[in-house]
């Protein structure tokens, strides 16, 4: 199916808009990034100028308005040529801007969104040390006093936490226990700088090495009770709804990834020779960029009718957790099938396949490992019901 | 100040060109458009223009109804309005350039900007026909412009080196790779792009003063000789690339 079926006049612009920069300004760098470890600041702001960074956050906070579809071709075309950069997007809309939007009083949206649509980032910390897929485990807590709530803790990989130009992060904390003694969770909106909360980068990352990930540290912070974002006792509700949408980029990180993979190969592919003949002319070759092809025709088309889903207001938890997978695990195979199509030059640094590879393998972790989408999954189908 | 950019839809470069069925033109199923590379440092000057004169970019098309996508496309880079020419027919340079001078002498803009050539035709010929039709200055392949009064100061490439020419405004530039950074689209201006006018006008039937008669792609026969890399090996290469193919 043409790659913009069902599409229209904007979301293809929209594409191609930013194909073109991906391609022009992120392809030439990514590679010296990637190796140096190094969180462009300077991309991070043009990106923001074109209006990546409030994506889909109405035009009076300063943001682009897009329904989901086009937010999600954003972070494919940018997936398609980079991870870490592609990562600096999604985890900044979907998670930082999201929760704030969607569960922020009018107060809190006007103080945050206006800065987080033009060029500050705002990260989402749910992950602790011990309480990544069991969520329910989170140890960090904030005790009342006064107008104040008193936060300590700590979490760990946050995207988007600690750059210079991180403004705060979410804090996903206990606030004490329901009437049914399960924990009742909240959340807060704690900025960088506030007395006893500290931020600082993950190094030595396998993948996504130009994206910052971050562990923070909460030592009796105290924040205002306005800093309580929507009800005490939602934290949890908030989290899932998050993650539910925040699976869609994620898919859309996969699906652009595979794109990127299978491009860069095929490219190489049919320039490439041995024993006198292109190598995409042997079979062995061009069975697997059918078979990608057929994953992506697949995952895009399941992917974009999902976001159109979300857009309608229906509950996405189910499809959302399949695209997730799907296109993780496609992300996966299209970029091991590219390392192995390039040969020894796939092991090669300088050569683009071995950086699709690594930053596969995070999309089929984080934000819900492919076991858990497979728990959500079967619990929709009701595997689980009593 | 009044802005005119001339903007065409072309094939995108990337494209692999087949020729139609009736041998005289391409085959343009499965060709992806955009808007001419040299029409966007075009629109890029004239945005840039507008941006510190005040005034208005307009940008125009003489094309088919397909041809509205590119612009589209120059509305969401800046323009604030948009003109199109509407013709399903295969038409020659003059027909561009005529079915232009009678929107612009209508419109009468202080300075109209365009490519130096589509990259489809390459024939480079509506920027010179335009200025003759029109009676108005005109510096082709312009690598460099500076604005004084209503005069203009436009730097050119000649074979080895560079020409300045001094222009009155109102006047015609050409644009070359090189005469700016074109600026990418902002997204909430591609959103926007959708509200600004488009004003459509169905282009007269014409006779072509041009017929094409065929097309053809490159041929792509070889020497299929080998050679080794002495002296006289290079020798004989110069001489076969020379006599043989008549590539220099
Ligand atoms: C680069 C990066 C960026 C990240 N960004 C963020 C962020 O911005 N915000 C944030 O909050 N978190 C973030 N994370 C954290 C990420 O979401 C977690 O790493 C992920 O959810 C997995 O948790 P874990 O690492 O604790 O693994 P664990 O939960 O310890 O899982 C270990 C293994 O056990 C399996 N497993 C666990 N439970 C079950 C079960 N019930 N059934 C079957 N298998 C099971 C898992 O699938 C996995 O294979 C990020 C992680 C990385 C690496």
């Amino acid at each position: 199916m043409p790659l913009n079926r069902n599409l229209n006049e904007e979301q293809v612009m929209l594409r191609e808009t930013v194909r073109k920069f991906a391609e022009e300004v992120i392809r030439p760098v990514a590679i010296e990034l990637d190796e140096t470890e190094h969180f462009s600041v300077e991309l991070t702001k043009q990106m923001a100028e074109l209006g990546l960074m409030g994506a889909f956050i109405p035009e009076e906070y300063g943001g682009t308005a897009l329904d989901y579809v086009s937010y999600i071709i954003i972070v494919e075309e940018l997936s398609r040529v980079d991870g870490s950069n592609a990562a600096t997007v999604a985890a900044h809309n979907s998670l930082g801007v999201g929760p704030i939007y969607y569960f922020g009083n009018d107060e809190q949206k006007e103080k945050y969104l206006p800065q987080l649509a033009s060029g500050k980032l705002w990260g989402f910390g749910l992950t602790e040390p011990n309480a990544g897929s069991d969520a329910g485990n989170t140890q960090t807590t904030a005790v009342e006093d006064g107008d104040y709530w008193i936060l300590n803790g700590s979490k760990t990989f946050i995207t988007n936490a600690s750059t210079e130009i991180t403004l705060g992060s979410t804090i996903l904390a206990v606030t004490g226990e329901r009437p049914d003694g399960r924990k009742e969770y909240s959340c807060f909106l704690v900025e960088n700088g506030t007395p006893g909360y500290i931020a600082k980068p993950i190094h030595k990352k396998m993948m996504w090495r130009a994206s910052n990930t971050s562990e923070i540290f909460l030592d009796n912070v105290r924040v205002h009770k306005s800093a309580l974002l929507g009800k005490r006792g939602d934290g949890f509700k908030q989290m899932l709804k998050t993650l539910d949408y925040g699976r869609l980029s994620i898919a859309s990180m996969g699906l652009g990834l595979a794109q990127g993979a299978f491009d860069y190969a095929l490219n190489y592919a049919k320039q490439r020779k041995a024993f006198g003949e292109k190598i995409s002319t042997f079979q062995a070759t061009a069975f697997k960029f059918a078979d990608i092809e057929v994953g992506l025709e697949l995952a895009r088309n399941y992917l974009y009718e999902t976001c159109r889903m979300a857009n309608e207001g229906v509950k996405i938890t189910k499809e959302g957790a399949i695209a997730k997978l799907y296109c993780s695990e496609l992300a996966h195979l299209a970029s091991n099938h590219a390392v192995q199509i390039l040969g020894g030059y796939g092991l090669i640094k300088e050569y683009e396949a071995e950086r699709y590879y690594r930053d596969a393998k995070l999309l089929e972790i984080g934000e819900g490992t492919s076991e858990i989408q497979r728990l959500v999954i079967a619990r929709q189908v009701g595997c689980f019901d009593e | 100040m009044n802005i005119l950019v001339a903007v065409s839809r072309v094939p995108d470069t990337t494209t692999k060109i087949l020729v139609g069925s009736d041998g005289k033109f391409i085959d343009t199923n499965n060709v992806k458009f955009i808007l001419n590379p040299y029409d966007e440092y075009a629109l890029e000057e004239a945005i840039r223009l507008k941006e510190k004169n005040g005034g208005k970019v307009i940008a125009i098309t003489v094309g088919p109804a397909t041809a509205q996508d590119i612009l589209r496309n120059a509305l969401a880079v800046g323009a604030d309005e948009a003109v199109h020419i509407k013709s399903e027919q295969n038409f020659d340079s003059f027909f561009v350039a005529s079915q232009i001078a009678e929107y612009a002498s209508k419109m009468k803009p202080d300075i109209i900007f365009m490519g130096k050539q589509s990259i489809d035709f390459d024939s480079l010929q509506v920027p010179s026909i335009l200025s003759d039709i029109l009676d108005l200055p005109l510096a082709t392949i312009v690598t460099k412009l500076n604005y004084e009064g209503n005069m203009v100061k436009a730097e050119r490439e000649i074979e080895g080196g560079k020409e300045v020419l001094s222009l009155q405004m109102p006047c015609i530039i050409s644009a070359q790779k090189g005469l700016n950074e074109p600026r990418y689209p902002k997204l909430p201006d591609i959103m926007k792009a959708k509200k600004k006018p488009i004003e459509e006008i169905d282009a007269p039937n014409y006779e072509n003063n041009i017929e094409i008669i065929g097309m053809e792609l490159p041929s792509r026969s070889r020497l299929n000789k080998i050679v080794g890399d002495t002296d006289e090996d290079i020798k004989e290469i110069v001489r076969m690339l020379h006599e043989d193919a008549k590539i220099f």
